[in-house]
């Protein structure tokens, strides 16, 4: 996260930057929520006005885009977030068992945040590399083959 | 283009990025410097080696030797015994036993390991996929250059239509005849639209022909433009694909340079473009109306058919979609001609598929072979066998459109035809191969699971029928189903086929459909005896139900 959300206006002026980076056009409007969400981690309320504005379409189009698509989110999220692979190659390849103990090392279930705003756990459908499952990303780092062991290690790469 | 007498290729996919493939790669180009080898020697980072047991993987060409798992510590050695002194480096070497994709062709010319027929994997783990240049000099962009300096549009459609190339996306709709849909389809401007939004699960395929050979895609898009009468394509990636992304990105940029996107390409009178437009997470996206309403920055939500996108597309406008692999066909198509494409795969379904192998197999990764070719040799041959000496029980095809196979149907040919006629379905490609210590209520668990959550939610039938198929089926895995639940599940199935308004909805009955007409006896062991066979069921309440239950 690089922008203080409390910060209103710093968030309605990336979100307004981001917008006409890509000509406010309504085609454009996923690539523009992408690179907010991006950005600032998530896609507050504020920045979603914004682009409405800019886009000139109503807010309620704009948050029904910004709902749909896993990628983007409009809650804040951890420092963190892991996505966790629950689709059936993974499953049948171990990640039943990766998924216990992650949830057993993190104690959250699917879609929550730490209290201390450190991870957030989310579960996905397919990340296209199933031939090394059970598959995690962590941010921008994709882990596979992983076993129940490595759980440990791999959060403690991370702070 | 230089001519270098030895080619080294470094994998590039994820897993190998994340192993220090950058690094290796620089090391490489250092060391080949450092032993003034710069002019005599290439060194070039492709995508995925479509290996996927060890990473990161560095093949020399034109021995086509193996190392891997290779370390920033051991490229010293292999630039000095190999690329120097001429001697392969044996204990650097990645273990044969365990060969698949790429690998397993290369290999199969020293006689070792079974043939693969490569048609869209041609090129990829072969050559640059950053550099045009290499594109060119292995045959790219002769197939656009007939096409608009020998053939008529119709010509162009009429030879798909006698190749049979069928659709690789999982529906396997005849490709020549959409293009003549959309070539005939009223009106001046016209779309072509590519559809990588690969997120069947289980499905690689796409990824590694968008990362290790993008410009295949672009040069078939640009000939479908000319074949259907449209001047402007949009390659639709899925969010989770940045590396392609970035191949593609690259690509357009060079092919715009040098003339094959643009105006008057060849020096005719036709001109096309590409986009690229990025999706976000949502599986439904890879329907292709809602990929349409996705591209023009909406809810990817399906819309209602018909009118179908070859006459009410994009923006209204006539829109042919095409899946990454089918274009892929494309070029080799016309470069050989239609003959050519029909010896192999089977009459009906003429042609080679991209499989990838998952599950419980000693080998996994990414295949090419002829349409017809069974399960029992995909197993056997490319998969080496059921894992720890297991036996094979079923194999899940891949998504929303594909089946549940049990062992009984193993002998039946992948193809089109062979398969509808067995009442499965091919699917996207993915072959899930499962053990005997797979459960059929988990399996079905995790594939309603993914419907549920993948469901637009658009439609009613869907939205709901999933989520109940879901929970009745949690129930049964908990220990706590009744028969009748068994009743409720065929009649969900059935609801979902009949009125669901998209592919999504219409197939995600399949799995349950399937296991109950399959392993009905081991669904009814849950619920008569409280036992789950094979041990994998918790059979007592776990989670929570929610509380609309």
């Amino acid at each position: 996260m690089t922008v203080e959300t409390v910060n209103d206006t710093a968030v309605r002026q990336t979100a307004r930057e981001s917008a006409r980076k890509h000509g406010a056009l309504r085609e454009e409007l996923i690539p523009i929520l992408n690179e907010i969400n991006r950005k600032i981690g998530y896609l507050p309320s504020a920045a979603l006005e914004e682009v409405a504005a800019e886009l000139q379409v109503a807010k309620s189009q704009v948050f029904s885009v910004a709902t749909f698509y896993q990628m983007l989110s409009t809650v804040e999220t951890g420092r963190h977030v892991i996505l966790f692979c629950e689709s059936a190659p993974c499953h049948v390849s171990g990640g039943r068992e990766v998924w216990r103990r992650l949830r057993d090392e993190l104690k959250l279930e699917p879609g929550q945040t730490s209290p201390d705003k450190k991870w957030t756990l989310v579960t996905v459908s397919c990340l296209g590399v199933c031939g090394v499952g059970p598959v995690l990303v962590v941010d921008d780092d994709m882990y596979g083959n992983v076993t129940p062991e490595m759980i440990p290690d791999i959060l403690a790469r991370y702070n | 283009m230089k001519i270098y007498r030895s080619m080294v290729l470094v994998s590039s996919d994820p897993q190998s990025m994340l192993l220090g493939a950058q690094a290796i790669f620089s090391r490489f180009q250092e060391e080949v410097k450092e032993f003034g080898l710069e002019d005599e020697v290439s060194v070039s980072m492709v995508g995925d080696l479509g290996r996927h047991d060890v990473f990161p993987l560095v093949i020399i060409y034109p021995e086509a030797t193996t190392y891997g798992p290779v370390k920033l510590e051991d490229v010293h050695r292999i630039v000095e015994e190999h690329l120097y002194k001429g001697r392969v480096v044996p204990e650097l070497q990645a273990s044969v036993k365990e060969l698949s994709g790429r690998i397993a062709w290369v290999n199969t010319r020293k006689g070792t390991l079974p043939a693969e027929q490569r048609i869209v994997l041609e090129r990829a783990g072969l050559v640059d996929p950053t550099s045009i240049e290499d594109y060119i000099i292995h045959d790219g962009y002769t197939a656009l250059g007939k096409v608009l300096s020998e053939m008529k549009p119709a010509d162009v459609i009429a030879e798909l239509q006698k190749s049979g190339l069928k659709g690789r996306g999982g529906a396997g709709f005849p490709t020549g005849l959409k293009w003549s849909f959309v070539s005939k389809a009223a009106g001046a401007k016209k779309y072509v639209v590519c559809n990588a939004d690969e997120s069947e699960p289980g499905t690689f395929k796409d990824r590694v022909i968008l990362e290790g050979d993008p410009f295949s895609i672009l040069e078939a898009m640009t000939i479908a433009g000319y074949a259907v009468g449209a001047d402007e394509g949009y390659i639709y990636v899925r969010g989770e694909y940045a590396l392609a992304q970035e191949r593609l990105t690259n690509a357009i940029a060079q092919a715009r340079e040098f003339g094959f996107l643009g105006k008057n390409l060849f020096g005719s009178e036709f001109n096309f473009d590409i986009h690229i437009h990025s999706g976000a997470g949502a599986y439904i996206c890879g329907e292709e109306t809602a990929l349409i309403e996705s591209i023009e920055g909406k809810r990817g939500e399906p819309r209602i058919r018909p009118p179908y996108p070859t006459t009410h597309g994009l923006w209204g406008k006539p829109t042919l979609v095409n899946n990454v692999e089918t274009l892929a066909n494309v070029p080799a198509i016309i470069r050989h001609g239609a003959s050519w494409y029909k010896q192999f795969g089977t009459p009906s379904s003429p042609g080679t598929k991209a499989y990838t192998i998952l599950g419980n197999v000693n080998s996994t990764g990414l295949i090419e072979v002829p349409m017809g070719i069974t399960l029992r040799e995909v197993v056997a041959i490319y998969g080496r066998g059921i894992k720890n000496g297991k036996t094979f029980k079923l194999a899940q095809t891949g998504g929303s459109s594909g089946s549940v196979i049990p062992a009984s149907l193993q002998d039946t040919p992948m193809d089109f035809d062979s398969f509808s006629r067995a009442g499965v379905a091919l699917g996207s490609g993915a072959l899930l191969i499962c053990d005997e210590d797979t459960c059929v209520v988990d399996l079905a668990k995790v594939l309603l699971n993914f419907f549920r959550r993948e469901s637009c939610g658009k439609c009613t039938p869907c939205r709901i029928g999933t989520e109940r198929a879901w929970m009745l089926l949690t129930r049964i895995s908990e220990g706590e189903g009744a028969l009748k639940d068994l009743d409720e599940l065929i009649s969900l199935a059935d609801n979902l086929y009949n009125l669901s308004n998209c592919g999504l909805g219409q197939t995600a009955g399949t799995p349950i459909r399937d296991i109950l007409k399959y392993f009905r006896a081991e669904v009814e062991a849950h619920i008569r005896l409280g036992v789950c066979p094979t041990g994998v069921c918790p059979m007592h309440r776990e989670e929570p139900i929610p509380a609309y239950a």
